[in-house]
């Protein structure tokens, strides 16, 4: 019998073996797939385990955790939603994140080995550190003054400080509260459904991911090129262009919404918007250099990141000179960004440098130290420096006795350019009202703002009255905020 | 085989044990102080992790743990002075390890208080461990009641079907709002049983019958009767109560046990013959075990049907976050299992936040104490203790077997506590009794010769 108890204890140290080995392949070998599963809920349940990281504005944050109770412990909340929607994005326990807390979500959420001065501690431990900050570069006073002067009409507004690149405010109207989508169950879902099936797209970042037709405040660009290029050397001097002006190779006449601009110079062109002056200008500078100035503003340029991505803005590369014409004024197939247009006027302002835009300025841990910061970088250069302080004085002109009177500031030199884009089939739509500008404060070096603004539903006066009636006093708003708050 | 008739005739001496042998009291008391430690600081660590300060009834915890201990431990040194010393504090490990361990989940189940009733029951058990030790001189006394046992036992388990069933199973008595699962208790007199029978009987099984095929022999039906009637009642279990584990676990001790006693491979061809034919024929008519079949063959099936994961599934899930070292105590999220995480489950806590290294700890405590009971077995002169030893030892390992293997994924899962270590009142009970009888089995074994005239008859 002693023969068949050792058997038997042989047997049991068998099974012993089988269950040993087997735990091994579940805890080991195949622990990274059971992990990846989509239906474990660890990783999100760990995710939200700790409070978020916030995003601060002007030193204060514009998030914040709320203790849910669930099994995803915290949600995320946001103090001032939707001024603050189209930089913060949303962090959603349904649908992800986007923007700001997207692109910062490894600090936010505190899985950023940068958080740790010992990230092997914690791998170790398996503990987490608490989730960090990002900074951003927003202004507080000036983003609640674009968001204020949108007033809730369809469009958008994006501001720079020229010589960093910083951005000073990004807004985009109509807008949405992000804390609607920061749970989980059927009220988080209702509100998706109700917001992306929402015909006026609240949540379209407009400031960044939404392209118009620049209109007539494309013609500093012309005019940078026609500068730069030599085809105009004297902006005083007259082009002998004719009022309308026949499109090149076609018999279709380009009419001007105002009078004068019969033979008038470059000057006077962006002063009172001819298109006819800009769009023979474009023309006589060609396709090949064109596209090369358009370039260096930043068009044709998909890589932009500040840190969410930027949606392209274009100019075609491949047009007949009655095309050129027309992307000349910012028609036909050109397309900008809001942010586009304003590092326009922040190459004008800035000498003709153009800075990499950027939102946040760094990430710090808990108690405030830095993760990192984001450096000041030049994306290139738009213009030589002498051809942007003719620009500047063209602009200066707009404001003071142009088309952009309604952007003009006390004690601040303000250089703009008006805008009004046809659009739609047949150009039958309500026209886009543009304004780009930038600010100088009396005995300041150099601009401290530049801004773009665009409103799409602007009332239904035609011509560059409306750049002037409906985009200039939103830009007039935000530049002084950004001057009063320096 | 061809000396089988000298095997199974053999009087079989076994080496005298030594007379010098140390008794190992002291190494007992060392060892279940590590324990009781040990035990002491899962309790302490589960309350830092929870609250971030030590638990306040930290102090009373660890006294009633280690009072417990001692009592035992008393018992043990005065009515079972040359018991194997590893047993207690294996049992006292794995019952505290198994308290730390539902303390840990009542911290994700507010609603469901288990440490507490968990830690009555297991005094209850330390009490019967007690009362086994000092009041069970001579295992041999047992021999007397086989008959007994077996009426005992097959009433325990009767008496559920009259009972409603739980989540599917017959195997709860609800009384007085407890309740138990007699057929925990039934698995001890079975093996009574079963040492008692087999005693008797093993020469009579070992060779009559006529021989049909090389080493197959036909058995009378006087012999055969009562193993046919063991095989019925498994598989009446099975139907009636739909408890797979059990069944599962009553076939394999009864196989082990004859395999024991005589020696004859047929039987276990004969046991896995009618194993099998009796796990298909349920398996694939039986839809409560049929399922669990589907599961352990593609435990996310329910996670492509878009119904998530199952809990088989998430206890793989648990097993897997647990990686080598384990996330620690208070930090895995094995609560995600939901249903039945402090009882069937709760292996997979202990793989989720002891990780591999723990979880092997524990299952070669385990191996220990199997080993341990082997070990009485192979010590012990009469061939009733030798048979109990081995039941005993083999409940514990196959029990160990089917539940670990349930939860891990490698074979079907089936309904049965994880000894010591899961929730469950008529569990911890029967498990110290098993210890008891253990200790009572190598105290005898280990007793010195000239003692055993003096300690026969006794009891």
């Amino acid at each position: 019998m002693i023969r068949y108890i050792r058997w038997c204890a042989w047997f049991c140290a068998l099974l012993l073996l089988a269950l040993l080995v087997n735990v091994a392949r579940v805890q080991v070998w195949e622990a990274a797939a059971y992990g990846a599963n989509p239906a474990n809920k660890r990783p999100a349940v760990q995710r939200y385990a700790e409070p978020r990281g916030e995003i601060l504005v002007d030193g204060k944050p514009v998030t914040g955790s709320r203790d849910s109770g669930q099994l995803l412990r915290y949600e995320r909340t946001y103090a001032d939603g939707p001024l603050y929607a189209p930089v913060t994005g949303f962090s959603s326990q349904t649908y992800g994140t986007s923007f700001v807390e997207r692109a910062e979500d490894a600090v936010l959420s505190g899985t950023d080995p940068g958080l740790s001065a010992f990230p092997l501690w914690y791998e170790l431990s398996r503990g987490r550190p608490g989730g960090g900050n990002a900074v951003t570069t927003l202004r507080a006073a000036v983003q609640r003054a674009a968001y204020r002067g949108l007033g809730g009409k369809r469009g958008a507004v994006a501001a720079v400080e020229p010589a960093t690149g910083r951005i000073l405010a990004l807004v985009s109207s109509p807008s949405y509260d992000p804390g609607l989508l920061s749970g989980t169950g059927a009220k988080v879902k209702a509100a998706w459904r109700r917001l992306n099936a929402d015909p006026a797209k609240p949540m379209l970042n407009r400031a960044l991911r939404e392209t118009y037709p620049p209109g007539s405040t494309f013609k500093i660009v012309t005019a940078a090129a026609a500068l730069d290029s030599g085809v105009v050397t004297d902006v005083d001097a007259p082009t002998e262009t004719p009022d309308p002006y026949p499109l090149p190779g076609t018999s279709t006449l380009l009419p001007n919404a105002g009078t004068g601009c019969q033979d008038a110079s470059m000057a006077e062109a962006v002063q009172f918007s001819c298109n006819t002056v800009m769009a023979k200008i474009g023309v006589r500078v060609g396709l090949r250099r064109m596209a090369e100035a358009a370039d260096r503003f930043g068009f044709n340029d998909d890589g932009l990141r500040v840190p969410s991505w930027v949606s392209r803005s274009n100019f075609d590369t491949d047009m007949s000179p009655d095309q050129l014409a027309l992307s000349s004024i910012g028609q036909f197939n050109t397309k900008a960004t809001p942010l586009q247009m304003a590092m326009v006027a922040a190459a004008v302002a800035n000498g003709g440098e153009i800075k990499t835009p950027y939102l946040v300025d760094r990430t710090t841990r808990g108690d405030g130290s830095q993760v990192r910061r984001t450096d000041q970088r030049t994306l290139g250069r738009a213009m030589s420096p002498a051809t942007a302080l003719r620009m500047q004085e063209l602009m200066v002109k707009v404001v003071e006795n142009g088309t952009g009177r309604n952007a003009a500031i006390k004690d601040a030199q303000v250089g703009g350019k008006t805008g009004t884009a046809q659009h739609g089939v047949g150009n039958a739509g309500t026209p886009y009202a543009w304004f780009i500008s930038w600010a100088r404060a009396k005995g300041a070096p150099q601009p401290a703002v530049a801004v773009a603004v665009v409103v799409e539903d602007a009332s239904a006066v035609r011509g560059d009255i409306s750049g002037n009636g409906a985009a200039a006093p939103i830009a007039r708003a935000v530049m002084e905020a950004a001057l009063s708050t320096r | 085989m061809t000396a089988l008739t000298a095997r199974v005739t053999e009087p079989a001496p076994p080496p005298p044990p030594d007379a010098r042998t140390p008794k190992g009291r002291g190494i007992e008391l060392t060892l279940l102080a590590g324990a009781v430690l040990i035990s002491v600081l899962g309790h302490l660590y589960v309350g830092l992790a929870d609250t971030g300060h030590l638990p306040r009834p930290g102090g009373r915890y660890a006294g009633g743990l280690a009072a417990a201990a001692l009592l035992a431990h008393l018992a043990v040194r005065f009515r079972a002075s040359y018991a194997d010393p590893l047993l207690l504090p294996i049992a006292v490990l794995l019952n505290g390890l198994g308290l730390v361990l539902i303390q840990r989940l009542d911290l994700a189940t507010p609603g469901e208080s288990g440490a507490g009733d968990q830690l009555r029951w297991s005094a209850l058990g330390v009490v019967l461990f007690v009362l086994v030790v000092a009041g069970l001189r001579d295992h041999r006394a047992l021999q007397k009641y086989a008959y007994l046992s077996v009426a005992a036992a097959l009433a325990l388990m009767l008496v559920p079907v009259l009972f409603p069933a739980v989540n599917g199973a017959h195997i709860w008595i609800r009384f007085a709002g407890l309740s138990f699962q007699p057929g925990e208790f039934a698995k001890i007199l079975l093996a009574v049983f079963f040492a008692a029978y087999l005693a008797a009987n093993r020469t009579a099984l070992a060779l009559t019958g006529r021989r049909i095929f090389w080493k197959l022999r036909l058995l009378p039906g006087r012999v055969l009767g009562p193993i046919l009637a063991i095989w019925l009642l498994s598989v009446g279990v099975l139907v009636l109560e739909r408890d797979l584990g059990t069944s599962l676990l009553f076939f394999g001790l009864f196989v082990i046990m004859l395999f024991t006693a005589t020696g004859r491979i047929g039987w276990i061809a004969i046991g896995l013959v009618l194993a099998a034919l009796g796990a298909y024929a349920v398996g694939t008519l039986e839809p409560h075990v049929h399922g669990r079949v589907d599961d352990w063959l593609n435990p996310f099936a329910s996670i492509e049907r878009g119904e998530g994961p199952g809990q088989l599934a998430q206890s793989l899930f648990s097993f897997a976050a647990g990686g080598l070292l384990g996330a620690g105590l208070g930090h895995g999220q094995s609560f995600l299992i939901g249903f039945a995480a402090k009882s069937d489950f709760v292996l997979a806590t202990a793989g989720e936040e002891l990780g591999l290294v723990g979880l092997t700890a524990i299952l070669l405590l385990y191996g220990l104490l199997v080993s341990r009971g082997f070990r009485a077995g192979l010590a012990l002169r009469d061939p009733f203790g030798r048979l109990l030893a081995t039941g005993l030892a083999s409940i514990i390992a196959l029990q160990v077997f089917v539940i670990a293997g349930g939860v891990t994924g490698l074979i079907p899962l089936t309904g049965m506590a994880m000894p010591f270590l899961a929730q469950g009142g008529s569990s911890v009970v029967t498990n110290w009794i098993i210890v008891a009888l253990l200790v009572r089995l190598s105290d005898n074994a280990r007793r010195p010769r000239p003692a055993e005239s003096a300690g026969e008859g006794a009891g």
